[in-house]
């Protein structure tokens, strides 16, 4: 009885200790991957705040009204003006659709 | 474990055969066995001697091994840590009130050499002197020669230049990463960021401080990592101070003015929706300051804010405004306007004469310098100034810029009767179009004081009372007949209702006195002024008009068709419907019982 006991607890510190090494080298190879990310993060956010920058600048309005004017004839652009204000009843809303007359669905049926 | 006996039987009969005492046997016996009893216990106590001291030792041993092993070796960050509050060691951005990008960081290099680790310094300062136009090929040869061992060349440079000192291949140039503070839009609200310079510099990173403006006034919070990136959001709006500036800047071309300044205000939160000072300079490549000549001739002064002037009759609305509320006058009441008015050895004129009285609005529209003067006397010094401290024009204005303190306006020390007549017309007081705008935006938004802020979500307005609400409305109502009938007549945009006052006050001498011909024309206008939302402030620096046979310089013909136009033009971007105003009067009547 006893030596099963020993037995046991032997097989248990075996199965224990492989555990634990196993455990120990996931960890290590997730704080890696953890330290991994943390630079792809910061990196990313450089790159995000330089796209961010670069947006800013080609939206900055000096060259927007110099786009607008060299791209007067095609698109008549031009600074939003008080008269361009409309009412919501000058709107022409289109008719609203009536389901149409089917010969072939009706032949189904 | 076989005992010895004390009394082993054989020995003991042996000795009694010979006749000795068999109690020395067992005396001897008793002794042998306490000697081994002896023996055991001090080996055990020995063993547990060893066994605490290799333990102690090993405790020691692992104190010891540790404290070297962390003297030794270099500081790293704990990896597996939480990522609890974002900690962002950046300079925080500035961005308008929709979000748009003010002012962000770039990273970049910087390039310093080390010309122990040079190999061919000669070429080194050839190549580098055509990378950058403004280094000089022998002077670089001499430091690079000289007992120097470190030597900064470039505070940042871009990845271009990068590349190409790259390409030289020369061991002893290296670079240093770098944080640079960028302005995307330029020249844009140039005053109001201020700009940045280097603090404390190292080779692997430099402090990034602001200099002026905003930057400056809210470098701790930029600073701040706590904030978790949380940009500065202040209250401009991007394309409504583009479009103010373009508007601006080309009517001070047309209007041969040498400056402008524009303050766009939130009649009812204070909040500046636009400053414009012209010229302007580039944030992102800040000129020096002037070491001699007029600082306010420097592109780096900011007129909206650090320009003291004396801003001419736009000021007569505040001696109405007073009276009004005094109950001194109504808005009918006949004010004698005989000129010229002589007040001791001084003398006050009009600009035409207005025969021999006007009504208290009359006196507005056509501007009547002897009828303004003549309501102040009736109001009286220590009321008027009592009045002007509370609209905080005896004080800097409490915008958020580092230039703002400074700019105190100046008022007479000794505010005798004269100069409270000529205060009443805006002579003899000094101060920013700033503080004219928070003025304005206290006396017609309903008679609440206004401070101006330069940030989105201000503290709780409204503040205390200045004139009540009937007086406002009394005074927008005025405001709108000098332009629907007086001497703001160009400043009519249909659909706005712009109501406003015109001022033109001559320049002062730096010696004294006046000039003739040189002037602050300066416009201050409210729009819709049946339901103020808006306070517009424009101010042309020595303006000349020459469509005419002579050259123009009031207000009316320089100041306010500008105005005008960056009204037609930034309204419709603040979202501002054109209305059809109500009927004359009807606000008046409506608030007067």
């Amino acid at each position: 009885m006893k030596s099963v006991l020993y037995i046991l607890s032997a097989l248990a510190v075996v199965a224990l200790a492989i555990w634990a090494y196993r455990e120990n080298y996931r960890t290590q190879q997730a704080l890696v991957e953890a330290s991994r990310l943390q630079g792809e993060i910061g990196a990313m956010h450089e790159t995000l705040a330089r796209l961010n920058a670069e947006w800013a600048y080609l939206n900055r309005p000096d060259r927007l009204r110099d786009l607008t004017s060299l791209g007067f004839e095609r698109l008549g652009l031009l600074p939003l003006r008080p008269e361009q204000f409309g009412q919501i009843e000058q709107v022409a809303y289109p008719d609203p659709e009536f389901p149409q007359h089917d010969p072939k669905a009706e032949e189904l049926q | 474990m076989i005992r010895t006996p004390l009394r082993p039987l054989a020995r003991i009969l042996a000795a009694r055969d010979r006749g000795e005492s068999p109690a020395a046997i067992e005396r001897e016996n008793q002794r042998l066995r306490q000697e081994q009893q002896r023996d055991r216990a001090r080996q055990r106590a020995e063993g547990r001697l060893l066994v605490l001291g290799v333990f102690f030792f090993s405790a020691f041993a692992l104190v010891g091994l540790r404290m070297g092993a962390l003297a030794t070796s270099e500081p790293s960050e704990p990896r597996a840590a939480a990522p609890g509050a974002q900690i962002v060691a950046q300079r925080a951005d500035i961005v308008d009130r929709k979000g748009r990008v003010l002012a962000t960081n770039l990273a970049t290099h910087s390039l310093y050499a080390q010309p122990r680790l040079m190999v061919d310094k000669l070429r080194a300062a050839q190549e580098l002197a055509r990378i950058f136009p403004d280094l000089e090929a022998e002077k670089l040869q001499a430091l690079f020669t000289g007992d120097r061992t470190f030597i900064w060349l470039k505070k940042r440079i871009s990845p271009e230049q990068m590349q190409r000192v790259h390409d030289i291949g020369e061991p002893g140039l290296l670079f240093g990463p770098r944080e640079m503070r960028f302005y995307p839009n330029g020249k844009l609200a140039a005053h109001v960021l201020g700009g940045y310079s280097f603090g404390r510099e190292s080779v692997h990173a430099a402090e990034v401080i602001g200099v002026a403006g905003v930057e400056r006034a809210f470098d701790d919070f930029l600073r701040d990592p706590g904030n978790g990136a949380a940009p500065l959001r202040l209250s401009l709006d991007l394309t409504v101070q583009a479009t103010v500036e373009q508007v601006l800047a080309g009517g001070m071309t047309l209007m041969n003015a040498k400056g402008a300044a524009a303050v766009l205000m939130d009649a009812k939160s204070g909040e500046v929706l636009s400053m414009v000072s012209l010229p302007a300079f580039d944030p992102n490549d800040r000129p020096a300051p002037l070491t001699t000549g007029d600082a306010g001739d420097s592109p780096l002064f900011n007129r909206a804010v650090q320009g003291v002037y004396e801003l001419g009759s736009t000021f007569k609305i505040f001696a109405a405004a007073q009276a009004l509320d005094l109950g001194l006058v109504a808005p009918s009441t006949m004010i004698e306007t005989k000129g010229p008015l002589v007040w001791g050895r001084y003398k006050i004129r009009d600009f035409h004469d207005y025969g021999r009285e006007l009504s208290m609005t009359d006196v507005i529209v056509k501007s009547s310098n002897i009828g303004t003067a003549r309501v102040a006397l009736q109001i009286g010094a220590a009321r008027q100034k009592a009045f002007l401290k509370q609209l905080g024009f005896l004080d800097p204005t409490p915008v958020e810029m580092v230039e703002a303190p400074g700019a105190q306006p100046l008022y007479p020390a000794n505010w005798s009767e004269i100069s409270t007549m000529t205060i009443s017309y805006g002579h003899g007081l000094s101060a920013s179009p700033l503080h004219l705008a928070a003025a304005y935006a206290s006396v017609v938004n309903g008679g609440t004081r206004v401070r101006p802020t330069l940030l989105a979500a201000p503290p709780a307005q409204p503040g205390e009372r200045i004139v009540s609400a009937g007086t406002s409305a009394r005074i927008r109502s005025m405001l709108r007949e000098v332009v629907t009938r007086g001497t703001a007549s160009f400043g009519e945009v249909p659909g706005y209702a712009v109501g406003g006052k015109t001022g033109t006050a001559d320049k002062p001498r730096p010696g004294g006195g006046y000039y003739k011909d040189k002037v602050i024309a300066t416009f201050a206008s409210v729009f819709p002024a049946h339901d103020p939302k808006y306070v517009l402030i424009v101010t042309l620096d020595e303006p000349e008009e020459t469509s005419g046979p002579r050259p123009r310089r009031t207000a009316g013909w320089t100041a306010v068709p500008v105005a005008t136009e960056i009204i037609r033009r930034a309204a419709p971007l603040l979202g501002l419907r054109p209305e059809i105003e109500p009927a004359p009067g009807f606000g008046v009547t409506e608030v007067s019982n």
